[in-house]
């Protein structure tokens, strides 16, 4: 079953012509699908496009009404002082938003993904206090807080040591084997995703250059 | 110290001015965490500039009450530097500049060839808590009351806009439309603020009890509650030291904003030592 389906879907920053190039994509519940390409290929254009942050693109991008999002390392304040568990809480929002207060089930399912993520313990802590590994599972259970169905993670692993970016894709393996959650990534880190993604798109200056399983995709090559 | 505060509270004006200071200083910390962490600091400063350029033109033109002609106009001027800071050509800091040292000349030039640089442009300038009267401290009641209360209604989704604009709007919140509302009642707090506080001072108090509040502790909640203790604090202790010792309210409340400022730095210090 598709969960996300893009259909011949082009973009336009006011300032640069064709950042994408009649795209199509489909992406499969309980798939991990990830899209890889150089620096300014159009992949982080493509994520905001199907997330409803960039406005006025033609074709069309099919997706469900809720979906779990993880943005880049950068466009989160490195100081901010929130705790842990306010992070978390804040991906229920979307799910009642006219409610002034969080919701008794809301809470009680934040505090299962944060067992289930091994940061029960620490949700008091300032989210600006925790390594980078750390607040990457934090972001992820925001993500799952706002549905468990499908979660877009926008180069999760930037900037992170190697042990623990292996650690977030074992997280995100355990999470699509375990729950059915389907997760569509973006990366510039080609070798560690062909290992853990079940489908490969890369993108080359805003147009699919690849796309299928990662035992027909050449690192480098001319696919 | 007691018999000092009963003598200071048997004046109206101090009463009215206890009333009001507190509730602007309650609603400008609340409002100044999230002014603080969007970076939006200066806005406040800009929006004071249009409120003296607006009342000081409106009082020159003889409006007996300027507070409501300049209640609307510094909410619309909040949400165009919003719009022009976002626009891409001008830069948040840069609009801001030029709003508020516009504003500030036309109400300069406005008033000397009018009434002259008199008495009323010093206390809009330096703030004097002579400046209430009885129907600016029913409006700044009301206005306070919306303010605390749109706070609490939107106290979550401020948060989410505010820690990352971009999984708001992915989560289906319209984010423009609470940085506009943050916008807008922070133009309504320095409008109802400025004429105890005064145009060169009054963004001191939405600054400086979220800095202050931002060293110590390392939750948004703490950092909200603190702000608000810390900035009621300082305005009683500011205006109790302005009645002993005959200095400007603003500038003492300013001060006594930072002594706090700098004990929370050291304490900060010797914790992490």
């Amino acid at each position: 079953m598709n969960l996300i389906q893009i259909k011949d879907l082009s973009f336009d920053y006011p300032t640069k012509k064709e950042t994408l190039k009649h795209i199509n994509i489909d992406v499969n519940q309980g798939t991990f699908t990830c899209i890889v390409g150089e620096n300014g290929s159009g992949k982080s254009t493509l994520v905001k496009c199907i997330l409803g942050l960039n406005k006025g693109y033609t074709g069309e991008i099919i997706k469900p009404e809720r979906v779990g999002y993880l943005p880049q390392k950068s466009d989160i304040q490195s100081n901010f002082p929130a705790s842990i568990e306010e992070v978390v809480m804040s991906g229920t929002i979307g799910n009642n938003i006219n409610s002034i207060f969080y919701k008794k089930e809301d809470k009680e399912n934040a505090k299962k993904i944060m067992q289930e993520l091994e940061i029960y313990n620490i949700r008091k802590k300032c989210f600006a206090d925790l390594s980078g590994g750390q607040q990457q599972r934090v972001l992820i259970a925001r993500a799952l807080c706002a549905t468990k169905k499908i979660i877009i993670l926008d180069e999760p692993t930037n900037g992170l040591d190697p042990t623990i970016a292996i650690q977030i894709y074992k997280l995100l393996d355990t999470l699509k084997k375990n729950d059915n959650i389907t997760i569509l990534m973006v990366s510039h880190d080609v070798e560690r995703a062909l290992k853990y993604a079940d489908n490969v798109i890369e993108l080359v200056n805003g147009e699919i250059s690849f796309s299928g399983k990662p035992s027909d995709y050449k690192i480098g090559g001319d696919n | 110290m007691v018999q000092t505060v009963i003598e200071m509270m048997s004046h109206t004006f101090i009463q009215r001015a206890v009333l009001v200071g507190s509730l602007v200083s309650l609603c400008a910390a609340l409002l100044g965490v999230t002014l603080v962490l969007k970076r939006y600091s200066m806005i406040g400063d800009g929006l004071s500039h249009v409120g003296f350029g607006v009342l000081t033109i409106a009082t020159a033109l003889g409006a007996t009450s300027p507070l409501y002609i300049a209640i609307p106009i510094v909410a619309i001027s909040a949400i165009v530097l919003l719009k022009t800071g976002n626009n891409g050509k001008i830069k948040s800091d840069s609009s801001i500049a030029l709003i508020s040292s516009s504003a500030l000349a036309a109400g300069v030039a406005v008033t000397s060839i009018t009434t002259g640089m008199n008495t009323d442009v010093c206390n809009f300038m330096f703030g004097s808590i002579l400046a209430m009267n009885e129907g600016d401290v029913y409006l700044s009641l009301v206005i306070s009351i919306i303010v605390t209360i749109l706070f609490i209604i939107y106290y979550r989704k401020l948060f989410l806009v505010t820690f990352d604009e971009n999984f708001a709007i992915a989560s289906g919140l319209k984010a423009k439309r609470y940085t506009s509302l943050i916008a807008v009642l922070t133009a309504l707090v320095i409008v109802i603020g400025m004429r105890m506080m005064g145009v060169m001072l009054i963004s001191s108090i939405i600054i400086f009890p979220a800095l202050t509040s931002m060293l110590v502790f390392k939750s948004y909640k703490k950092v909200v509650i603190s702000s608000a203790i810390i900035s009621v604090i300082s305005f009683l202790i500011g205006i109790y030291l302005s009645y002993l010792y005959n200095i400007s309210t603003g500038a003492t409340i300013v001060l006594v904003n930072l002594t706090i400022f700098v004990l929370f730095y050291i304490i900060e210090k010797i914790k992490n030592y």
